[in-house]
């Protein structure tokens, strides 16, 4: 039981619109990598776990554990598919840290992994908005996109957050993403390309959104104890938290902070025996510009409002206290829904490895993702460490 | 398409008294009102009470977007204002806000809920009729709330 449970490989595909390849080509390919950063064989894998929003919307296949276990030619071991929406893949690790916890698994392959560019940009757009709550949201044209732009209405009248702010997070993510080989967008966006890009859901503008995207990201996890066997380079999963709200936007006291962000990452740095100042590393759900300056609000990089002021001064930039989105974030990696969560944390990895090459985080030893589910009704939050 | 037709039936059937009525629940226990109506008061859980509670439809517009890219069903209304109304009651849903220029809704405005076509199942699916809102007017002789803390 008291066994901590270790990250010994990391593998993510380029995220992209990927045309010739199908979910489970992709989810394969980041899987094969991750078991060949860790340098296990197949036998040693005795479960695996699957992160994905809808593949049955979105390609016509549900199943996926088993399809997953089939592909990779690893016989009878058994398979959980997990689904939260956005924060399916962060509940994919969370499934697979509590399972190896618990003593029934020693190690298992975690994939986060979603198709998207097969259906029309509007059924896309209709499929994601079942993360909120679809029957008295998206049924009355409460499009996904809008419920977001009703977070950034309500934080710039009640806070003054500018439309420069809501540009920032864009800007900085995709300077990021130019030093990650695996993002969609590998090119810098300026300020006035975002300010100026169309409407989507007033105030928020395509630029602020994150795309549609096909991608898989994998892990290696297994017991602290069996990981020297494979690596000298572990990186411990110190804390795993997971906290739900309405699913209705609709029905929060307040939509400028997500009351499940606040709770889940308070309970995760408890757990680690942390506190945020110790955190040298960040990635969080910036599926729109407004959730990364309300998440670097409720995580406590800022007070609450101050979201955009903190982008402002750089705070949360490569070299800024916090840096956060080191991997170009959702906005520019791209956000294939299932494998957002994992692909976090193969990035917070890398950093704790001292492997993210030009994006790389002087001497980072501690780090932590937030992914979201829908309009923040779930949270999970890891912290990890070397 | 008779399918299609047949699947939004039940859909829309099954909720016509909230969609049409504005009708929710009260928790007799603890006073609150819900809207959707809520299978348990999430605050008094099984000491809760709930009893069935038409709204009056009157409310303040708390937040909106102003819709420039929708699926198909809404792309023919684009583009439209959607708003979380705060109900006088207490309970605040997700609606369109119409017969106003987009560039005139704020929030606090004072709104109050019409009838009116949602969507369409589909192409030659079953038509969706239920809930928008709109400006309150002085002559409809409805109280002038002031938009307060909002």
């Amino acid at each position: 039981m008291n066994n901590r449970v270790a990250i010994i490989g990391v593998g993510i595909n380029k995220f992209g619109e990927l045309w010739d390849k199908n979910l489970m080509d992709i989810a394969y390919e980041a899987g094969m990598y991750a078991i060949w950063d860790a340098g296990i064989s197949g036998a040693d894998i005795d479960g695996m776990v699957i992160g994905n929003m809808s593949a049955g919307r979105f390609t016509g296949q549900e199943h996926l554990g088993a399809l997953a276990v089939d592909m990779a030619g690893l016989g009878d071991i058994p398979a959980y598919s997990v689904e939260a929406a956005c924060a399916s893949g962060g509940a994919a690790v969370r499934q697979a840290y509590m399972a190896i916890k618990s003593g029934e698994h020693d190690l298992m392959v975690v994939l986060g992994c979603e198709k998207m560019s097969d259906v029309s940009q509007s059924e896309a757009m209709n499929t994601i908005s079942v993360a909120s709550d679809w029957e008295w949201e998206g049924t009355f044209g409460g499009t996904f996109p809008a419920l977001y732009a009703f977070m950034a209405r309500r934080h710039m009248h009640d806070y003054g957050t500018t439309e420069e702010h809501l540009a920032l997070p864009v800007v900085k993510n995709h300077a990021n993403a130019a030093h990650n080989p695996f993002a969609q967008f590998q090119s810098p966006v300026p300020l006035d390309v975002v300010m100026s890009s169309a409407m989507l859901a007033e105030p928020l503008r395509v630029l602020h959104s994150s795309p549609v995207t096909d991608g898989a990201a994998g892990l290696v996890v297994c017991r602290e104890d069996l990981a020297k066997k494979y690596t000298d380079t572990p990186v411990i999963i110190e804390a795993s938290d997971q906290r739900s709200d309405t699913l209705a936007l609709h029905d929060r006291k307040s939509i400028t902070t997500m009351s499940s962000v606040v709770t889940s990452t308070r309970c995760a740095l408890k757990q680690a025996n942390l506190e945020l100042k110790d955190i040298d590393v960040l990635e969080l759900h910036d599926s729109f510009s407004i959730g990364e300056i309300i998440l670097t609000e409720d995580v406590g990089i800022a007070k609450k409002g101050e979201g955009g002021k903190a982008l402002e001064e750089g705070i949360t930039e490569i070299g800024g206290k916090f840096p956060v989105n080191t991997s170009g974030g959702l906005k520019a990696r791209g956000h294939p829904v299932g494998a957002t969560g994992v692909a976090q944390i193969v990035e917070l990895v890398l950093q704790l490895r001292g492997d993210a090459d030009k994006r790389q985080v002087d001497g980072a030893e501690k780090a932590l993702a937030v992914n979201i589910g829908g309009t923040g009704a779930t949270s999970i939050v890891h912290v990890l460490g070397r | 398409m008779i399918e299609m037709a047949e699947r939004g039936v039940a859909q829309v059937w099954r909720r016509i008294k909230s969609i049409y009525k504005l009708q929710g629940n009260k928790c007799e226990t603890c006073g609150t009102h819900y809207f959707p109506p809520r299978l348990v008061c999430p605050q008094c859980r099984r000491k809760g009470k709930l009893e069935p509670f038409t709204f009056k439809g009157l409310g303040t517009i708390y937040t909106f977007a102003v819709v420039h890219q929708a699926p198909e069903d809404f792309k023919r209304q684009m583009p439209y204002v959607i708003a979380q109304v705060d109900l006088d009651e207490g309970a605040r849903l997700t609606a369109q806000i119409v017969n106003v220029d987009k560039e005139d809704v704020k929030i606090g405005m004072r709104v109050r809920v019409c009838f009116r076509r949602i969507k369409e199942f589909g192409p030659g699916g079953i038509i969706v009729y239920g809930y928008k809102f709109e400006p309150t007017m002085r002559v409809t002789g409805h109280e002038e709330k002031a938009a307060t803390t909002n």
